[in-house]
């Protein structure tokens, strides 16, 4: 374990996008490119369109990612606790049974005021 | 810097990188075969023997289709987007041990590309930013379809992403350790109970974070019953509505490379991974990701898409408590096991 190891992941990472950039300007050489109007249109079963693309959405996206945001830290914080669980023992499992607890009353409030339901 | 080494392992990376473009390739016609039987059909089977050629064909097709960006899309976005998920999505198995270490013409080569000790971590980490290629191609396409199909697709991703890093918890309070290779090499041991003597696999002692996350798997990959974000029937085709050609296969590839990847972190997270009743080694590995890659296309043939709303409630009413119920009941045993209780 050591830094090359992620040496090895961003070389990795540098690798698999040079072989996709030349696999699509290999394409370039046998794939025809004949744009027009029409095909350049965004695809809405063929009828013309007329609303913005980009228009309002539903908050409900919003309000899954706050929840996302709360918990997704949750988790983090769980993982070093899970991994020295022997070392802390009753002490570690009774303050991370309390944060939880506190997050899973959150979690209940919005389960009541309907933040979790989709109609 | 150990130049030795950093070679030695980008090797094994790159091998492990087109083996695993080789394996989706064939994950398709394997999926497609195995779809077909299970529907009384036949399936590919005229390219090649068995229609083994198939997915060479498709490649060449996919190649030589025209590459079209539609007028109002975020040019440069919507080009390099599929890019992103292709790049990204073989870099999960990186840390995924295959085996001992080989000893080739005097050089240690280690069947593992990245020791890293926060792999569970690194993993999971990957799944989030799996997530940009998705949310920006939609976005940049300049269709609603293809936005309305990448916002379902992070909202599915992002809540079964938690319920996935929860279920591990309780693997890692039994292992101690973040690192594959730590995780493996305690469910090695035997576990003996009066007249058994059973492997230590965490699928035994970890049967409930076992079912949470190959439930969140499957919905982490956008496979069916949760394919949600590709439901033809509402959305076209989702995220990828507006791509074609090569760039289309980039977000396929992807798809397939993530299952695979998935696979193998099950087997080697729950069912021992290299571990096996005789002779250890990658058979054993390949073998347990094979049974998890016919249960994705099985769980395909079998079950119907589920509805929006029920997919979200399932995931933050069902089975993230599971996750902290199990949390915490395998901190109670745990700690009862180590006589603090």
């Amino acid at each position: 374990m050591s830094l090359i190891d992620y040496a090895v992941i961003g070389l990795l990472v540098v690798t698999g996008t040079v072989m996709g950039a030349v696999l699509i300007l290999l394409g370039h050489f046998v794939r025809p490119r004949k744009p027009n109007p029409a095909k350049l249109q965004p695809y809405e079963s063929g009828v013309p369109d007329v609303a913005p693309p980009r228009g309002r959405l539903t908050p409900r996206f919003y309000l899954v990612a706050l929840l996302f945001v709360v918990f997704d830290v949750e988790a983090i914080f769980l993982y070093p606790w899970a991994v020295a669980f022997d070392a802390l023992a009753l002490y570690g499992f009774v303050q991370a049974a309390l944060f939880v607890g506190i997050l899973l009353v959150g979690l209940l409030y919005e389960w009541r005021k309907g933040a979790l339901e989709w109609v | 810097m150990d130049w030795q080494r950093l070679l030695v392992s980008y090797l094994v990376g790159f091998v492990l990188l087109n083996v695993l473009l080789g394996l989706m390739a064939y994950m398709t016609w394997f999926e497609r075969r195995v779809l077909a039987r299970l529907q009384h059909r036949v399936g590919p089977n005229r390219t090649g023997p068995f229609g083994l050629l198939q997915p060479i064909a498709d490649g060449i097709k996919l190649l030589a289709k025209e590459d079209i960006v539609p007028a109002n899309a975020d040019r440069l976005v919507f080009l390099v987007a599929p890019l992103l998920s292709f790049a990204l999505a073989p870099l999960g198995a990186a840390v995924i041990p295959f085996g001992e270490t080989l000893h080739l013409f005097g050089v240690d080569v280690p069947l593992l590309v990245a020791d890293i000790n926060v792999a569970v971590l690194y993993v999971l980490a990957l799944g989030s930013v799996g997530v940009y290629g998705i949310i920006l191609g939609g976005y940049a396409s300049g269709n609603r379809y293809s936005l309305l199909g990448a916002l379902r697709s992070t909202a599915q991703v992002i809540s079964y992403e938690l319920v996935l890093g929860l279920s591990l918890v309780g693997v890692l309070i039994l292992s101690g350790s973040l690192s594959l290779q730590d995780i493996l090499r305690e469910q090695q041991r035997t576990l003996v109970i009066g007249p058994l003597t059973l492997p230590n696999w965490y699928i035994l002692s970890q049967p409930l974070a076992f079912a949470l996350f190959l439930i969140a798997a499957v919905a982490e990959t956008n496979r069916a019953p949760f394919d949600l974000p590709e439901a033809e029937t509402e959305l076209v085709a989702g995220y990828f509505t507006e791509y074609s050609g090569f760039r289309f296969s980039f977000y396929f590839l992807a798809e397939y490379i993530n299952m695979i990847v998935v696979s193998l972190l099950a087997a080697t997270l729950f069912l021992g991974g290299i571990d096996g009743p005789i002779a250890d080694g990658v058979w054993w590995l390949a073998l347990k990701a094979l049974f998890f890659l016919f249960f994705y296309v099985w769980l395909r043939a079998t079950l119907p898409r589920f509805r929006y709303d029920q997919l979200m409630g399932l995931a933050w009413k069902v089975l993230l408590p599971l996750a902290l119920l199990n949390i915490a009941l395998t901190g109670l045993v745990r700690l009862w096991g180590i006589g603090a209780l």
